[in-house]
């Protein structure tokens, strides 16, 4: 009898046949991650996750006898009061065989529900999205490097030995030292054997070519066909890399007219940008700026949980980002981005300001801005396509901006925020807009 | 208290490994000693909680190919543990020489001596012995095949592309329950047994020799048509649908054969633990109760880890009533151990009743004997049809309910009193014959001068017919194993007529 401890063994013998199945019903998990979103708090939107899925999607046929129909006998255990020839009316549904097996693992038999992990909810969540347009690089200091060929070394590993480099030393040193070529010491040997071959043989001749082959061949052995001194490897060398940086502005308004329905949109709207963006890039910065009648600067924290209010001059946060991108950001080399969210209901008299602050000074520094306008649940003119939109969409229609730079989007609920948010960073495939 | 000799093993719930050691060498005393049990070597391995997922996910077995719905499996198994809806099993045996058995860190010391009890000696007699796993299974084999197994099928992916390997083994999936041979191929036999046999048939015929047959006016005698030669080359027909595919199917590669031929033998290495769930955990279940009772009268466990194990072993055996809202059909550990427990009364104790319902092993007074005959020569289906007493039948209440597709109510065509006894004993131990359980679909034919579509035939039984929408989505897998259309035909068992027909064609392979 042997006891063996296994506990140490390396874990995780599933992950193939779990990535294998995620693979497979990417699509419905998919789907399924970006429905449970709506249903998730803006703090634990990120957060590893039940999520199900149309067990029809995975299902695995195999030949069987359908659970109804036909004749049956069944036996059950625990007869009470029933004696032969006793009636019961069939059960709704059917008997099924043995009353349905499935019914102690406490799940439909429509849905598959398990668990996902954060990283798999993350990547199935951010696929395919990408900050459009990150085109001005820049070198900073030292965090990424690239490994560029810089000539050759006399030492290094096996991997990166320069066959092409070594032969051709080996060579030259080989012309220089004059190493024997193996075919003089052939034509060497042929001439001893034909002369050993003649009748009157010529004693002093072969003495003479004899000599010279042992010459030969001790020079041979010593002057190597490959020296050491020969190798030569590959030399790499780390260079900066340049990249791109980026800064993302959000600027949410957070005035009386805003509901609470609405904030919850922005705020998921922004929940949403904040985790993309701080998955997939390294160097992006977030700036998180609040209007009211007033805008300042906050962070993370207060941006998502605190509450504010007052009246609304959009044209106060627009004034507030240009004079932090003065202070921090120079446009010559930061990518710049901006995310707008308003309800727009803006101070009529602050309307133009605004429109000439955003065509003329914020649109030429950026790679990208978008608004999102966000409605009351159930608005009236969601679903036409004449809604008019409020005061600030009508004046930001007038916004003449090179095409893509400026996107605007509307959003009544919850649901929307998730494709509107796709939609606005999805990975643009070269030619879509041309630039 | 009786006779207690010798100290306790342990004390509270810790173990290690020189405690695992000490009661194994205990529970073996009694299963080799006293209850003259035949195991192979035992193999225990420690494993985690995580690691008993992992096994769950494919088969129980140590080592497997890679295929998403062992992903699925895991998946659905950790969500109902992590919600604690489903416990881990305590333990997981292996079938093989040396028998490996999992056992869980976590469980107190009381339980990992449940385990080598129920496992490493009950489920391990079981395998050694019983006659379907001598016939059916190389258990000295299998941790090398499924190795071989697992690499074939690697190599594969590598070579021709994980989408293409997937694709078959979906499709060999789907039909493995039609991938077992039902009858062991005939032994070739010596020289010796063949004139035996010889002059047996040869005394049988002149036994039963009347001169009045040779009156008969001769049959004429059919000539074997094309379609018998065909079928004959074929081996038709034939029921183990992956071997003909194997053998038969014309646009197979030779490394898709070899991964049908993979999947079919592992189909038929669980073949037998299909049919003897029943009996296999009986008899696990029956030696754990018998040793670890052996093992608190001889004093080496306390009487609280007496408490704590009559605690698990209730609930194991816990046969909740049909209308307990519970009831999930019949509890294997429960009808198991209830009729071992039985005929172990049965042979020491036995009534008036038990005496001419058993008159074979009715007060023979040696009930290990009598069980281990039982555990070696049975499966489920002639071991409840030969076992399931009356007692138990009345201790149960067992019913019988007749459900008709003509009636609108179901019917109670017996209970547990001596008119009902024999039905509900057949009716039971139908439900556990594997001819019944599986429905009975055999390749009849094929279309070798038209189109050479593959024709399969269901015979239905008590006109319950095959479900629609699986039916369909397997026979498209056969059709793209088989390279040209398939038709099955679902056939009434007792008429003959077809009552159906599910037809498949190829799809294009994709480029």
């Amino acid at each position: 009898m042997y006891v063996i401890d296994r506990r140490l063994n390396p874990g995780g013998k599933s992950l193939v046949n779990r990535q294998r199945f995620l693979r497979r019903a990417r699509s419905l998990v998919q789907r399924a991650v970006r429905d449970s979103l709506k249903d998730r708090s803006i703090k634990d939107i990120d957060q590893e996750g039940e999520v199900s899925i149309v067990r029809k999607g995975v299902h695995e046929p195999t030949l069987h006898r359908t659970s109804s129909g036909g004749n049956r006998e069944h036996i059950f255990p625990g007869n009470k009061e029933y004696v032969e020839g006793d009636k019961i009316p069939r059960p709704p549904g059917g008997e099924g065989q043995g009353g349905g097996s499935e019914a102690g693992t406490g799940e439909g038999e429509d849905e598959f529900r398990f668990v996902l992990t954060r990283e798999e909810f993350l990547d199935l969540f951010l696929e395919d999205l990408e900050l459009p347009d990150l085109a001005k690089k820049r070198l900073i200091g030292g965090t990424s490097f690239e490994l560029r060929r810089a000539g050759y070394t006399t030492s290094g590993s096996p991997a990166s030995l320069s066959v092409g480099r070594t032969m051709r030393n080996a060579m030259s040193r080989r012309i220089a030292l004059k190493r024997p070529k193996s075919e003089e010491l052939k034509a060497l040997e042929d001439e001893i054997a034909r002369l050993e071959g003649l009748t009157p043989v010529d004693e002093d001749q072969l003495l003479r070519l004899r000599e010279e082959r042992d010459r030969l061949e001790r020079r041979r052995r010593l002057i190597s066909y490959i020296d050491p001194i020969d190798l030569r490897y590959r030399r790499y060398e780390q260079h900066p890399k340049p990249i791109a940086q980026a800064v993302m502005f959000c600027l949410m308004d957070v005035s009386g007219s805003m509901s609470e329905h609405m904030k919850d949109l922005a705020k998921r709207f922004y929940a949403l940008l904040h985790l993309f963006l701080t998955r997939c890039y390294r160097h992006v910065e977030v700036v998180f700026i609040r209007h009211t009648d007033r805008a300042e600067e906050v962070d993370e924290q207060a941006f998502f949980y605190s509450r504010e209010t007052g009246g609304t001059l959009v044209s106060s946060a627009l004034e507030k980002m240009l004079e932090v991108v003065r202070d921090r950001y120079n446009p010559a080399d930061w990518n710049i981005y901006v995310a707008q969210a308003s309800d727009g209901d803006n101070m009529a008299s602050d309307n133009p300001r605004s429109v000439s602050l955003m065509q003329e000074e914020i649109i030429p520094i950026s790679q990208y801005v978008a608004y999102l306008e966000v409605g009351r649940e159930e608005d009236p003119m969601a679903g036409g396509t004449l809604s008019s939109g409020s005061e600030l969409w009508q004046a930001y229609e007038r916004v003449a901006a090179p095409p893509g730079r400026f996107v605007m989007r509307k959003v009544h609920h919850r649901r929307e925020i998730y494709p509107v948010f796709r939609e606005l960073f999805q990975r643009r495939g070269v030619g879509v807009l041309n630039r | 208290m009786i006779d207690r000799v010798g100290a306790t093993l342990f004390e509270g719930g810790d173990w290690n490994f020189d405690l695992i050691r000490r009661i194994y060498d205990a529970v073996e005393d009694i299963a080799l000693n006293e209850m003259k049990l035949d195991v192979y070597p035992n193999q225990i391995e420690v494993i985690t909680a995580e690691q008993m997922l992992d096994a769950y996910s494919s088969t129980g077995m140590p080592l497997f190919y890679k295929h998403w719905s062992f992903g699925k499996q895991f998946l659905s198994n950790e969500m109902l543990y992590r919600k604690g809806m489903r416990g881990l099993a305590y333990e997981l045996v292996i079938n093989s020489d040396p028998c490996i058995s999992y056992i869980m860190e976590e469980n107190t010391a009381m339980m990992q001596t449940l385990v080598i009890a129920h496992a490493a000696f009950g489920h391990n007699h079981f395998f050694k012995n019983n006659y379907l796993f001598k016939q059916w299974t190389d258990a000295e084999g299998i941790l090398d095949y499924l190795e071989f197994a697992k690499a074939y099928i690697m190599s594969c992916e590598e070579r021709h592309g994980q989408q293409a390997v997937e694709k078959l083994l979906d499709a060999a999936h789907a039909l493995m329950h039609q991938g077992v041979h039902r009858y062991p191929r005939a032994k070739v036999r010596d020289l010796k047994a063949e004139a035996v046999r010889e002059a047996e048939r040869h005394a049988h015929q002149e036994r039963i020799y009347n001169d009045l047959w040779r009156t008969l006016p001769a049959e004429a005698k059919q000539e074997p048509t094309v379609a018998d030669y065909r079928r004959q080359a074929l081996n038709l027909p034939q029921e183990n649908v992956l071997y003909f595919l194997e053998k038969s199917a014309p646009r197979l590669e030779a490394w898709e054969r070899e991964i049908l031929r993979i999947i079919r033998l592992i189909s038929q290495y669980f073949y037998p633990q299909m049919q003897t769930k029943v009996m296999n955990e009986g008899c696990a279940t029956y030696c754990h109760y018998r040793i670890m009772t052996r093992l608190h009268e001889k004093g080496q466990i306390t009487d609280g880890a007496f408490m704590e194990f009559l605690q698990s072993h209730t609930n194991v055996t816990h046969q909740p009533m049909f209308d307990s809202g519970h009831y999930g059909g019949f509890n294997p550990y429960a009808l198991g151990f209830g009729i071992m427990q039985d005929i172990s009364r049965i042979c020491t104790d036995p009534t008036a009743e038990d005496r001419i319902w058993f008159p074979d092993i009715a007060g023979s007074g040696n009930p290990d004997e009598t069980l281990k005959h039982i555990w070696a020569n049975y499966r489920d289906e002639s071991f409840i049809g030969q076992f399931l007493s009356p007692h138990m039948i009345r201790s149960w209440k067992l019913f019988k309910l007749d459900d008709k597709e003509k009636e609108s109510a179901l019917t109670v065509d017996a209970i547990h009193n001596e008119r009902g006894y024999r039905e509900i004993r057949r009716s039971l131990a139908r439900q556990y014959d594997i001819g019944w359980m599986e429905p009975d679909i055999q390749i009849v034919d094929v279309d070798m001068a038209g189109d050479r579509h593959l024709m399969l035939e269901h015979k239905v039984t008590n006109g319950i017919q095959l479900a629609q929408s699986d039916a369909e989505q397997v026979l498209q897998h056969l059709a793209d194993l088989w390279g040209y259309d398939v038709v099955m035909d679902e056939v009434d068992g007792e008429g003959g007529r077809v009552l159906k027909q599910h037809r498949a064609s190829p799809r294009p392979a994709e480029s």
